[in-house]
């Protein structure tokens, strides 16, 4: 069960022309390689997302540089040249929206992607680099991200940008300096503008880059599997009972995942194509009218949240930019010997927690962190303005802290005749978004630093199987005598 | 079996984690419900409707011009398809009555006819012009349907849309009177739906505002009806072409789909039945 | 996988052909918008004519117009000037081709009357683009007091053909039409 690496028959080039080729640049053993990599054949449906992956980045360059080709990095003009894309250039339209949620549902396949090696112990030794290579990828797409939504220079593009760059002014010391050379200036501007452009152009090569380097690390170790269990690599015919070649096995279900994801992609980019983004982002960028709500792409609300469940800048920083890191140390982290969550009773409890809080996060990331979600309070209602600022005074003279507001609302009755509604609510006592997202910060954090190490040394797990081969096998008996019994009576 | 209940759930959190991402709107002071209103350019298959844009451009160029611009639309754009396909002639003749800056043959500024290929002219020169003359700023109506949403939450939004014309179209028919004791600002207006419920524009469509040329009545109601789906249009005025080549892209990847999925059944056949690859 | 399908028979075949062919399909429908965004745009496409005044253009004259981001000569000749435009030999020509959009025939010779417009021929109307590569001609120099060329050393004559120098062809003329109030030409 130590895993590494998996034998594999060589290539041996047959015709003269191979054999010219191979002397002088061994391309052709590394298609042969690639092609029939010796694959785990008992892979599942939570395996076809590295397919889907290098789909989305090789469709976010393609149609970028398309983009690109339009696009003009000037705060006067780049709002323009996006509506230009949209109205003028030939599927102008097309290329943006597939660009804009192609983004999202790069994040949607790399999420789950992430989950699927949290469960199965895909970090797990010996694919520490690979995982770590993995983060990595996914930095990077972070900030790739966050640069093409400043491009279009809407209102949240030009705020967005304000306020993480503002992340970098909670160093001590250092940060307010450190800010304005990111910024190129001391407000977000034209030269911010324009070098978050070359950026944005910049790091998706770094990303394939590293995404080399990633399937190098694949390649090396192997694919992990829903067993956990390693493939047996003493001899070629060994490893053979236990995997498939790459190709076209699992080119062609790889492909059947990655068409499904598409029609999905479709719906979004041809019916929906605003419905991940936000609709201030159709507003100019304004420097003196700040948005009454700013929320950063969906794919950045947990971490949002995290930053705002503390109080303190500097502490909110680093907190959100642990939550992060901490994927980094998560192999060593994880004691348990196990590598397939399958297998781990206790542990499948806690993970599935920790998607939930993944998902709370992102919940209370998207909204206003002083809603309160339960409440003791009083609420008095009139329908004279005078007599509600009244109400507010006494409370508020009787108790300095209390923690009251007037809200009004518009009513019209049956009969057309309509009113005002003053509210005002005197809370004694409540659990608000934020708190809620605290919880969640502390759940997030405590999965990784407490429960997984605890669980590791404590839990029992069950039996694994002994081969990849037998779990196979047994999975395909158990399905054969599942659809047994139903198709006998047809016959 | 375990591992479909692991994905069944996982699907179903990431559409949450999703959705959860669909933007949280603040109402803002609760103003009431936004109704839905049925258009023709909903769903997969809508359609402008011609005559409704066209007088809605009649609207938009009578009425809403001499305070909001709409730069981002050119007079050509009114020709090309998927709009309201004026013929090319009355195009030409529409651009015509418009005058738009531009240098004359010694360096001075002038303003000439516009023409096809020109932005529509704008009431004032720039925002700062606008304030001081109206005391606020009228947005740029380009893309007043997507900025503006009517319609919140995310499965609301899902299924429903942002409901950025339904805002429109509600802000255009809710001028009502403020109910007693409620202080309008001086120079703003009662309404309901908008932000703390006073606005600077004065109603701007009571009955028979204008005169339609194809003998349509003109209630508040129609021209809020037409000028909103005037609006929509220029705010995406690929919409047709768009949910055109969706319809395509669906079947033909559903097909594909189909094909793949018999391609891997196939495959994994000999595999399944334990047979070495 | 050659094994798998050599026993079968030919549906296997045709249903794996069938979704190689789906897949070529696929690629293409993403390859072709990237191909396509690269054409004009509509704006730059609605800019394909233009109308320009000529009525203030005086005998001797010459007034350059925008179009497609190309300057066009509109010179309005001399009578003199047009009698030596239509004494040259055109044995003379190097390029023996009207290049002229609004005739029929693409292989018109290259004669004054088959290039100029409106009365006694007073109008010579031209791409002001030189066909060797890509300058801007200037008016009134070069052996032939039509253009000269000043990036490499091209003779233009009083109708706008090549006759000296190392352009291989005539100063192309737009389709374009007289308008009839009498003071506008539509180019394009």
């Amino acid at each position: 069960m130590s895993g590494g690496h998996i034998p594999q028959e060589h290539y041996t080039p047959q015709s003269k022309a191979e054999k010219w080729l191979d002397h002088r640049l061994p391309v052709g053993g590394l298609m042969h390689h690639l092609n029939s990599f010796p694959t785990p054949k008992n892979l599942n449906w939570w395996w076809i997302f590295g397919g889907v992956l290098a789909v989305c980045l090789v469709v976010q360059i393609v149609t970028g540089i398309g983009l690109a080709m339009h696009y003009v990095a000037h705060v006067d003009h780049a709002f323009a040249s996006v509506e230009h894309i949209m109205r003028d250039v030939i599927g102008g339209w097309w290329l943006r929206y597939v660009h804009a949620n192609g983004a999202s549902f790069f994040f949607i396949a790399v999420y789950l992607h992430i989950f699927r090696g949290l469960y199965y112990g895909s970090y797990k030794a010996p694919r520490e680099i690979l995982w770590i290579v993995g983060v990595l990828i996914y930095l990077l797409m972070m900030a790739t991200a966050f640069m093409g939504y400043v491009l279009p220079w809407g209102q949240m593009s030009f705020w967005g940008a304000q306020v993480i760059t503002g992340l970098f002014s909670a160093i001590p010391g250092v940060g307010k300096t450190i800010q304005a050379w990111l910024l190129g200036g001391p407000a977000v501007d034209q030269a911010a503008l324009n070098r978050f452009f070359s950026l944005h152009y910049l790091l998706p090569f770094a990303i394939a880059g590293l995404v080399a380097v990633h399937i190098w690390a694949l390649h090396h170790v192997g694919n992990n599997n829903p067993s956990g269990v390693s493939v047996r690599n003493t001899s070629v015919d060994s490893a053979k009972k236990d995997t498939v070649p790459f190709s076209p096995y699992y080119t062609v279900k790889d492909a059947f995942g990655i068409v499904i994801f598409l029609i999905i992609f479709a719906v979004f980019v041809f019916y929906m194509p605003n419905y991940l983004g936000h609709p201030d982002n159709y507003i100019e960028a304004n420097s003196r009218v700040t948005p009454e709500h700013i929320v950063p792409e969906w794919y950045f609300l947990p971490f949002y949240a995290i930053l705002r469940s503390i109080d303190n800048k500097l502490l909110g920083v680093l907190a959100m930019f642990a939550s992060i890191g901490i994927l980094a140390v998560l192999p060593w982290l994880d004691t348990s010997r196990v590598r397939s969550g399958a297998y781990r009773p206790s542990f499948r409890w806690f993970f599935w927690i920790f998607v939930v809080a993944c998902i709370g996060l992102g919940y209370v990331g998207s909204k206003d962190p002083a809603i309160r979600l339960i409440e003791q309070s009083e609420e008095f209602k009139f329908r004279d303005p005078a007599k509600a600022d009244e109400k507010l005074k006494e409370i508020t003279t009787a108790d300095k802290s209390a923690e009251a507001a007037i809200q009004i609302s518009y009513h019209k009755e049956e009969d057309g005749e309509s009113y005002m509604e003053y509210s005002v609510k005197h809370v004694h006592m409540a659990f608000t978004m934020k708190n809620l997202g605290q919880l969640l910060m502390i759940y997030y954090f405590a999965y990784f630093l407490l429960i997984l190490p605890i669980l590791g040394v404590r839990e029992r797990a069950r039996p694994r199987p002994d081969s990849i081969d037998a779990d196979f096998q047994a999975k395909m008996a158990k399905k054969r005598k599942a659809a047994a019994p139903a198709a006998q009576p047809a016959e | 079996m375990k591992t479909m209940k692991f994905f069944r759930a996982a699907v179903l959190s990431v559409a949450a984690l999703a959705a959860g991402a669909a933007p949280a709107l603040a109402a803002g002071g609760d103003g009431p419900k936004i109704k839905d209103v049925t258009w023709s350019f909903e769903g997969p298959l809508g359609r402008f409707d011609r005559a409704q844009l066209q007088r809605g451009w009649q609207i938009y160029a009578e009425v809403c011009a001499s305070c909001h611009s709409m730069k981002y639309l050119r007079y050509g754009d009114l020709g090309r398809k998927g709009g309201p396909e004026f013929p090319a002639d009355q195009v030409e003749a529409i651009a015509a009555t418009f005058e738009v800056p531009d240098v004359g043959p010694d360096g001075q500024a002038i303003t000439r006819p516009a023409i096809p290929t020109d932005a529509l002219a704008s009431p004032f020169p720039n925002r700062k012009a606008a304030e001081a003359t109206l005391g606020a700023y009228p947005p740029d109506l380009s893309l007043i349907t997507k900025k503006r949403t009517g319609f919140h939450g995310i499965l609301t939004q899902m299924f429903k849309g942002t409901g950025g014309a339904e805002y429109v179209y509600a802000l255009l028919t809710g001028y009502t009177e403020a109910p007693a004791g409620f202080k309008v600002p001086d120079g703003a207006h009662f309404n309901p739906y908008f932000k703390d419920f006073a606005i600077k524009m004065l109603a701007p469509l009571p009955e028979d505002r204008v005169t339609y040329q194809d003998g349509t009545k003109a209630t508040t109601e129609q021209m809020a009806l037409d000028i909103t789906a005037f609006l929509a249009w220029a705010a995406e005025p690929k919409m047709e072409e768009r949910k055109r080549a969706g319809l395509a892209n669906i079947i033909f990847l559903s097909i594909f789909a189909v094909l793949l999925w018999f391609s891997t059944k196939k495959l994994w056949k000999p595999i399944k039945n334990g047979e070495d690859a | 996988m050659a094994e798998s399908t050599s026993g079968e028979g030919t549906r296997r075949d045709f249903l794996y052909i069938a979704t190689g062919a789906a897949g070529v399909v696929a690629a293409g429908t993403f390859v072709a918008p990237q191909v396509a965004h690269m054409w004009a745009s509509w704006d730059v496409q609605a800019r394909s004519s233009v109308k320009v005044k000529y009525n203030e253009v005086e005998p001797g004259q010459q007034i350059v117009a925008d179009w497609l981001g190309k300057p066009v000569f509109i010179r309005r000749r001399t009578a003199e000037e047009v009698k030596t435009a239509r004494s040259v030999d055109l044995a003379d020509l190097p390029d023996p081709v009207a290049r002229n959009a609004n005739l029929s025939d693409e292989s018109a010779p290259a004669t004054d009357e088959q290039r100029s417009f409106g009365k006694d021929g007073e109008w010579l109307i031209a791409i002001g683009v030189c066909t060797h590569l890509g300058c801007v001609p200037i008016m009134n120099k070069g052996d032939y007091h039509g253009w000269y060329c000043p990036c490499h050393g091209s003779h233009y004559d009083l109708s706008g053909r090549i006759r000296k120098g190392p352009a291989p062809e005539n100063l192309p003329i737009p389709k374009l039409a007289f308008l009839e109030d009498g003071e506008t030409i539509k180019i394009g």
